[in-house]
């Protein structure tokens, strides 16, 4: 997956750096770093689209400050009504934990599968039964997890 | 491809006018299914009138809605972590924008093909729970930091069948990029009749959109948001367009999966019968693909307005013991059939 990623990259920097000049010192790019160019220019845009719209609200929404007696009441966290206690960042079950553990195994899963979806014809058999292999060691996880008892909650 | 010879240069123009047509694309779409969907088609199952007042039929109550918002004062909690809690919007909506890169309207009306498309998408789509988490635990609110983590525990849950929901499409097909995809779907016959993948996929069609109504946290998948235990989770110390952004992120991005899923699924924008190549495409291939998203949304805001809300156990238990092991076994299924053919 890592050598995928990085072949088509290390060719484009390659080529940026084999042809500086072609013309008049304007440097040519390959597919993929165009391509990323726009992925970061879009997020660039989600950025600016931001900004826009903020911008257009501090014009014409009331702003009254962070300071002043009437403010610090206005700026309690909204607890259903009533008054705050303690501090709002306090501890959460440990459940959680447990669930984005499961994620990480599975999500490395998702990770290897994808390059041997795309090329399933050429491995054939062999990345078939490999797979498949991958697949029931993966599941024998999650039928540990289930026998623990980790997605009974009452 | 020349950079930096002239502003003219074609890339630049293709991506000033890319860049123009997705900024109005965006709220357009979070509008158009906002108006029609959670306003009209849901009054309308719940047999009572919805809004009437703004516009004729009611039709611009989403733009009096935001005129509004604008005119809020933004608010932050004293207690709040200042700079987290205002960047946490934006990194939600950021991943809404990026999911619109690689959706094809046309085989050549496309932000960027990317070769790996699909994968792109759910990487992109994953940056949200990073920006729920954030909105969480910045407010310094206990219902807001319960609703966060659960939309975490939610979000990752959900978002490993939505991957392999799609791993089925791509072993079909052979490739990850979406455009790829929508070619590789306009060849598929069974006998002498060409259909889409969603006939060969559709355990993992039903998989996909189950996943993909939890990914936007609706019901009946929302308890992130649950008003009734939380107020509004993650949401409840948001005030004015920052919340807007979490409304408009959702339905967009609503808009986004469900053009993913009749890419996917249903063929995109090809029409069977009318040859790929042809430049028809250019024209009718956005109405086509508009007509296929509506009608996944359609499906999606079905079950958001018929069930009612999941126990947070059980949503648990229903992705990791029911939807992975279905895909699972469907991918095995599928894998066979590709290597006994070939």
């Amino acid at each position: 997956m890592l050598a995928a990623i990085s072949a088509p990259f290390s060719q484009a920097v390659s080529q940026a750096v084999a042809d500086p000049a072609t013309s008049s010192g304007a440097v040519e790019y390959s597919d993929f770093v165009r391509q990323y160019l726009t992925v970061a220019i879009f997020s660039g845009l989600a950025l600016a689209m931001v900004a826009l719209m903020l911008g257009m609200g501090a014009m014409l929404r009331p702003s009254s400050g962070r300071k002043g007696d009437f403010q610090s009441q206005k700026q309690i966290v909204y607890e259903s009504g009533v008054d705050p206690v303690g501090l709002g960042w306090t501890q959460t079950q440990v459940r959680y934990y447990v669930f984005a553990l499961l994620f990480v195994l599975f999500d490395v899963e998702a990770v290897f599968i994808f390059p041997w979806a795309t090329r399933l014809e050429a491995y054939s058999w062999f990345g078939l039964v490999e797979m498949a292999i991958f697949i029931f060691l993966l599941l024998l996880g999650l039928v540990y997890a289930i026998r623990k008892k980790v997605l009974q909650w009452l | 491809m020349m950079l930096g010879d002239t502003i003219f240069d074609v890339y630049w123009f293709q991506t000033v006018i890319k860049v123009l047509v997705v900024a109005l694309l965006i709220p357009t779409t979070a509008l158009i299914l906002g108006i029609v969907f959670l306003f009209k088609v849901m009054s309308w199952m719940q047999s009572r009138l919805g809004p009437q007042e703004a516009g004729p039929k009611g039709l611009l109550q989403l733009l009096a809605d935001g005129a509004k918002f604008l005119q809020k004062e933004d608010l932050t909690p004293m207690s709040a972590d200042v700079r987290v809690f205002r960047m946490a919007p934006i990194v939600v909506l950021m991943s809404t924008f990026l999911l619109f890169v690689i959706i094809p309207a046309s085989p050549n009306l496309v932000v960027e093909n990317l070769p790996n498309g699909v994968f792109f998408a759910f990487a992109v789509s994953s940056l949200s729970v990073i920006g729920v988490l954030m909105a969480g635990w910045a407010s310094a609110n206990k219902y807001a930091l319960l609703g966060g983590i659960r939309a975490a525990g939610q979000l990752i849950a959900y978002e490993l069948p939505m991957v392999l929901a799609v791993v089925g499409v791509v072993i079909q097909a052979g490739t990850l990029s979406m455009n790829g995809i929508v070619v590789a779907q306009a060849g598929f016959h069974i006998g002498p009749i060409p259909v889409p993948y969603i006939v060969t996929q559709f355990p993992m069609f039903l998989v996909f959109l189950a996943a993909t109504q939890a990914e936007l946290t609706q019901a009946p998948f929302d308890m992130p948001v649950a008003e009734s235990e939380l107020v509004a989770g993650y949401q409840v110390e948001y005030s004015g367009f920052r919340f807007l952004f979490f409304f408009m992120a959702e339905f967009a991005t609503a808009f986004a999966f469900a053009a993913i899923a009749a890419t996917l699924f249903l063929g995109g924008y090809y029409v069977p019968g009318l040859d790929i190549n042809s430049g028809i495409y250019w024209v009718l291939g956005p109405i086509v693909l508009f007509t296929k998203i509506m009608l996944v949304s359609f499906l999606i805001f079905w079950f958001r307005f018929t069930y009612p809300r999941f126990r947070e156990d059980q949503l648990q238990r229903f992705a990791w013991k029911w939807l992975i092991p279905i895909s699972l076994v469907w991918i095995s299924v599928t894998a066979l059939f590709k290597v006994w053919v070939a």
